[in-house]
């Protein structure tokens, strides 16, 4: 069960055509797929399209009445693959992932599938996680697009035109027999709109008829002498489909202005963005009419030659907006003008930045140097913009890294570090050392924060280790307060990342992998790696019960009934069937002292080979989710029940903060000692405590400090229970009222203010 | 600050609203309740987020447009509208959390020509923060001023606050502050419908939203909050509770200037709570002894300010956490009270609590006599017996009759107190450190006094205690070695500040090597 239910959306999914459907865009994009009668669809969860596999699973009954197949794949190589269906049999088909990262897993599919062609429409969904909120490396997907001959959408960002590139996109494949990208910004997929509904429509040839009857073709398998006849067709014959297409149906838009000899040519998803720098200096209404012409590339890839030569017509100069690098418009543009001879200047990554997210400042200052050079009249009333300060550029500078042998480059310079924070310290700089970072952490009560307090507690006595990270909540241990992890490599690959450091060595190396990277490809690259090549290494498998970091969705080793999908596999049986004989599983990770005997024998014991540990209990996050409403209902009916909470006694700590060191959980927090002989803040824990007990363990077996306690509350405790409670409280009593007197008789106040 | 201000009205340009929230405030439930709204009272509304991993307890930004349809159908256009805020140009911002407020100004989002900035002014604080050995927490005050310069309004109350009383969240009290605000065009009565459409937790939401409507059209607080981390003695009283106590307090009146009674008051109460009646005695005699050195080396022309620090940090030294203490404040009739409070739970239910043990086999020599301790440690079957009985800590339930005798018992051993190894140990330590500072006061009285100060780096149970004395020790060198330097006292400032800002010393040695103080 995912994090979040979408079961009251999902509804809007079969509203009657010609209705005003109001949602973010990812729900838009689900209900045009419906609307283009996709055959089956394909997937694998991140941000910022995790929503749309969670709105495919919670509409799974609409889908299956509509006999559309949904698969959640188990990675995004294994959803391009699926794509398959679509070369000889005209289904459209539909896969969605996270891209970058996803488009790398994805590639090799997508390359064969891109070089035999297709026949139903295929279209790929990216969820573009690029700029502010992604927590990824920042590249562009449009790489993949022009190395594999893909075409690529990158539609305006409003719910119209999203919803149209997924028809255009199904059209467009199917006319030119080639996959095609449609790339959605994280702030497209999370943006509330509206549009007007079609009806949604089954697919024509269904998944059934295919498997009932087979069609090959050996040209359409990606071997020679086949592979070499793709390439040609891919020039020959699909990219002048495409183009026909694209210019036919104008999926490209030209916007007219009254300052002809000039122009911007932008990416669609760039469009909002280039209207509101344009209304800075007047050169634009809210309504998007615009003093300076305007050609929007909702192609992304390929660029139509003819549309841009009639564009560049009679300008001297024309600015493009691309964001990311490198800039491949720009320099398409060049060859394109160069070879027919235009003298249009272009501009582009020489007045925009040449890196980062163009945000709204960005393309500010961008549209004003060109304004300056070309139309300096607009400028007349302009607003200085805000520029980092010194302050700012100082602060940015202290992030610069001195690391490395002698003759190489600093990691960070201090240009660069200034140039990543100038979008974000613009205001009041004075803040800039004032405002403390918030960086993603472990949730309350989060099942892996033990773990990592154990890690903690285990280097104090064995020393530091080389730890790999790999991708998932555990990479949240490589921030304070755990500074743990050197690295991450990508999904699943934590601990082929330690493959090289497996010499014979004082210490041995930790790698740690999340559930869902273990299925994802680290059974295989990681595990079946570490066996075949004799790794002496330690490996901790998070085991969760769901792919938790992109919000809860169930995987193979899901200890949860899924109607629709086969959970309760195993990781232990999954490792040692690849052939791990040192397996330890800790089936309840909050026993830091447990957690900690068993790391201490994994990096101790005299055994040579891969030993791994699978540390499971059940994200926090999603039990509480499950847990809370059940709970809540049994007190309601009278039924027993016990809640727990955690505590500090203020008086007994002492503002070391200690264990904020080796917990970092949120609801861990500070307030004032409330002592005058103490100005040292103590340690509170606030409502959010869901009482995993974490803090107690840790301070048990850190052996920290003795302020914290549990509190039990019995709900519809029985008779029983009540009279013990009073008798209990009888005899503590009298004991207290004696304690009591002889505080009194030490009193110094009557009354403690 | 009351405004007229009513947003919307200039077709030219669309409402522009940016919200700043962590993780779990209801961030997004707030965006989708202004959308909503917008759009059921005649505007056109879009609303876009960047929540990546943030949600995972990070700072997340929402942002939101809204346009009057009137306008649209006037041109017969459909508006462009941002999906990001741009620095300058953002009407109303929104943030959950004071350090937010920080953030968007910050950013760029807060600008005096335009702005209304509310706030709630309650603390979250982050992990940075509450990593700090010392007192981390981030300056509130620098937000407050730039606020106050940088927004062209700026309504702050404490939100979260209000949110409690209501039993809800804070994004509803927020809610109700935009309502209050009075920028909008919407009246009370389209939030509220918002708010019941929602059909989630509507009372107490519609209870926390008036609280936030009430607080803004009060303007919120004029003035700055106070530093919520400040901790002040309460003054001396005209006589003590209990008439033992009143020949002491007396004294405190007799003997020492009025500006240094309410913290000898304050020292006084903790170490005759700590142990005896005749304890505070002894505490008055050193401070009467320290007092009348400081005197001398012109302590009244400091407003006493040796003498108020020595009586808070020899009260602190005098009244070291020990495990009698502990178990002395575990087993209160208040404390009992106070944690059911807690748990919410009503007088009269069942409610207990679990502690957490972990002695180590010093704490437990700690308690014995000196000669115990040398005979057990001369005895390794003793000592293994002693090692295995200590284990690996002890859960003590101190509402059950066995939990509480056992607590009261050690608690008792208050009165054996003053025979123990710890008891000995600390008064050594004790006293050679104020005949340091008396030696320092003469020569360097600022010296003198910084070195009392330094006493705030012990504290703590186990590792953390010895790691904490350890600094301090090195502390105490370091006066010595400094004592002479123009800039002694700064200097000793800067090596305390250090030493409290991380766990392993790495920035105390830093500090050490930066002054040229030999090592060893």
């Amino acid at each position: 069960m995912a994090e979040r239910s979408f079961a009251a959306e999902v509804k809007q999914l079969t509203v009657p055509a010609g209705t005003l459907f109001r949602g973010d865009g990812i729900l838009a994009v689900t209900k045009a797929l419906l609307e283009c009668g996709v055959g089956y669809i394909a997937g694998y969860q991140g941000s910022p399209i995790s929503h749309l596999m969670d709105v495919l699973s919670d509409a799974q009954p609409i889908l299956e009445e509509l006999g559309v197949h949904f698969e959640p794949s188990s990675s995004e190589a294994a959803a391009a693959a699926s794509l398959s269906a679509s070369v000889m049999y005209p289904i459209r088909g539909a896969v969605t992932w996270k891209s970058t990262v996803g488009t790398n897993v994805a590639s090799d599919a997508l390359a064969n599938l891109a070089s035999c062609g297709v026949t139903g429409g295929s279209l790929i969904i990216l969820g573009e996680d690029y700029g502010e909120g992604s927590s990824i490396m920042q590249e562009r997907s449009h790489a993949f697009a022009m190395k594999s001959q893909m075409w690529l959408l990158d539609p305006r960002p409003n719910l119209p035109a999203i919803v149209k590139a997924v028809h255009d996109g199904f059209e467009l494949s199917e006319a030119s027999r080639t996959p095609v990208m449609l790339e959605l910004r994280v702030r497209s997929c999370h943006l509330h709109g509206s549009f007007m509904t079609q009806a949604n429509i089954r697919p024509k040839f269904s998944l059934r008829q295919a498997m009932e009857n087979p069609v090959r073709d050996t040209s359409r398998i990606v071997l020679p002498p086949a592979a070499y006849l793709h390439e040609h067709e891919k020039i020959v014959d699909r990219w002048p489909a495409a183009v026909r297409f694209i210019e036919e149906r104008k999926l490209n838009e030209f916007f007219d202005g009254d300052l002809n000899d000039i122009g911007i040519v932008m990416l669609g998803g760039m469009y909002n963005s280039v209207q509101r720098a344009l209304t800075a200096y007047d050169m634009a209404d809210v309504f998007g009419n615009s003093r300076i012409p305007q050609y929007v590339l909702n192609v992304a890839y390929p660029v139509i030659e003819s549309e841009v030569l009639r564009f560049c017509e009679g300008k001297i100069a024309i600015l493009v907006v691309e964001e990311g690098q490198p800039e491949y418009h720009e320099q398409n543009i060049h060859t394109i003008l160069g070879r027919a001879g235009v003298r249009t200047t272009i501009h582009g990554k020489d007045m925009l930045p040449r890196a980062g997210e163009y945000t709204g400042l960005a393309l500010k200052k961008g549209v004003g140097k060109f304004l300056a050079r070309y139309y300096p009249a607009a400028l007349a009333n302009a607003v200085p913009l805000g520029m980092p300060t010194v302050a700012a550029q100082a602060a940015a500078a202290q992030v610069s890294r001195q690391v490395g042998t002698v003759g190489q480059i600093p990691f960070t310079s201090t240009a660069a570090a200034a140039a990543a924070t100038a979008t974000v310290m613009i205001g009041a700089t004075e803040l800039s050392s004032v405002v403390p970072v918030r960086p993603p952490g472990f949730c309350v009560g989060c099942p892996e924060r033990p773990i990592f307090s154990a890690l903690t507690l285990v280097q104090q006595d064995l020393g530091m280790h080389h730890i790999a990270g790999d991708i998932g909540c555990h990479l949240f241990a490589a921030l304070p307060p755990f500074n743990l992890g050197a690295s991450t490599m990508g999904y699943g690959l934590g601990v082929s990342s330690v493959s090289a450091l497996n010499v014979a060595a004082g210490k041995r190396s930790i790698a740690i992998m999340g559930d869902g990277g273990f299925w994802h490809n680290g059974l295989t690259s990681g595990i079946g790696n570490a066996v075949f090549n004799k790794s002496d290494g330690v490996i901790i498998i998070v085991d969760n019960n769901y792919a938790a970091a992109t919000g809860g969705q169930d995987i193979l080793s899901s200890r949860a009934e899924n109607e629709h999908r086969s959970t309760f596999h195993p990781i232990e049986a999954a490792v040692r069937g690849v052939g791990v004989e040192w397996v330890r599983t800790v089936d309840h990770t909050y026993d830091v002292n447990r957690m900690l005997v068993t790391l201490k024998d994994a990096l101790t014991s005299d055994y040579k080979g891969p030993k791994v540990i699978i540390a499971q209990s059940e994200c926090m996050l999603n039990k509480q989710r499950r847990v809370k409403p059940q709970v809540a209902a049994a007190v309601m009916r009278g039924e027993r029940s016990v809640k727990e909470k955690f505590g500090v006694d203020a008086a007994v700590c002492n503002g070391d903060h200690a264990c904020m060191r080796v917990s970092g959980c949120p609801s861990l927090t500070l307030k004032s000692s409330g002592d005058p002989l103490k100005p040292d803040p103590v340690a509170y824990v606030d409502d959010g405590c869901v009482a995993c007990g974490h803090c107690g363990e840790v301070a048990d077996a850190a052996v920290l400090c003795p302020s914290f306690y549990r509190t039990e509350w019995v709900r519809n405790a029985s008779a029983w229970e009540r009279r013990l409670h009073g008798w209990r409280k009888t005899i503590v009593s009298w004991f207290q009222s004696r304690q009591h007197r002889s505080l009194n008789a030490r009193a110094l106040y009557s009354e403690k203010l | 600050m009351i405004t007229t201000r009513r947003l919307g009205a200039d077709p030219r340009r669309p409402i522009s609203i940016a919200i700043l929230a962590m993780g779990g405030q209801g961030g997004g439930v707030l965006v989708d309740w202004i959308v909503d709204m917008a759009e059921h009272n005649g505007y056109i509304a879009q609303s876009t987020s960047v929540p990546g991993v943030a949600q995972r307890t990070g700072a997340t930004i929402y942002y939101i447009e809204l346009y009057a349809q009137s306008h649209a159908k006037f041109k017969g256009q459909a508006p462009v509208l941002a999906l990001m805020p741009m620095p300058g140009e953002v009407d109303l911002v929104i943030t959950s959390e004071l350090m937010e407020a920080g953030r968007a100004m910050l950013r760029g989002f807060v600008s005096p020509d335009r702005t209304t900035l509310i706030t709630s002014s309650h603390r979250d604080y982050a992990t940075v923060e509450k990593v700090v050995p010392g007192n981390g927490v981030a300056d509130a005050q620098a937000v407050f001023e730039l606020a106050q310069k940088y927004a062209q309004r700026f309504l702050h109350d404490d939100m979260q606050a209000l949110a409690h009383q209501s039993g809800s969240v804070v994004s509803a009290v927020l809610f109700g502050a935009l309502a209050g605000c009075g920028e909008l065009s919407f009246n009370d009565e389209a939030f509220e419908a918002t708010v019941k459409r929602g059909g989630v937790g509507v009372e107490a939401s519609l209870r926390a939203f008036r609280a936030g409507a009430a607080s803004a059209r009060q303007s919120f607080k004029a003035q700055v909050p106070v530093n919520p981390m400040s901790t002040a003695p309460q003054p001396l009283p005209a006589r003590a509770a209990s008439p033992e106590v009143e020949p002491l307090r007396a004294r405190i009146e007799r003997g020492f200037p009025q500006p240094t009674h309410a913290m000898l008051g304050a020292g006084l109460q903790r170490v005759i709570e700590f142990q005896d009646v005749a304890y505070g005695s002894e505490y008055l005699d050193r401070m009467a002894d320290l007092h009348a050195h400081a005197l001398r080396c012109g302590d009244a022309q400091n407003e006493y300010a040796t003498t108020v620090e020595a009586a808070r940090w020899l009260a602190v030294a005098m009244a070291y956490d020990d495990v009698i203490r502990v178990a002395d404040l575990k087993i209160r009739v208040e404390r009992f009270e106070r944690v059911r409070e807690e748990i919410g739970a009503p007088a009269g239910e069942v409610v207990g609590t679990t502690e957490y043990f972990h002695p180590r086999l010093e704490e437990i020599y700690g308690l014995m006599p000196p000669g115990l301790v040398t005979w057990i440690e001369s005895s390794p079957l003793v000592r293994a017996q002693l090692v295995k009985r200590i284990g690996n800590g002890k859960r003590i339930r101190p509402h059950t009759v066995r939990g509480h005798l056992t607590l009261q018992f050690i608690a008792c051993l208050r009165h054996w107190r003053r025979r123990s190894l710890r008891h000995v140990n600390e008064t050594t330590h004790i006293v050679q450190w104020l005949e340091q500072v008396k030696t320092l006061l003469s020569v360097d009285y600022q010296l003198g006094l910084e070195l009392i100060r330094c006493r705030r780096l012990v504290k703590g149970y186990s590792d953390t205690h010895v790691r904490g004395n350890s600094k301090f020790d090195r502390l105490l060198l370091a006066a010595n070695l400094l004592n002479g330097r123009a800039s002694a006292a700064d200097d000793l400032v800067a090596l305390r500040k250090a030493a409290l800002a991380d766990t392993h010393g790495e920035q105390l040695q830093q500090r050490w090597a930066l002054l040229g103080l030999p090592e060893g």
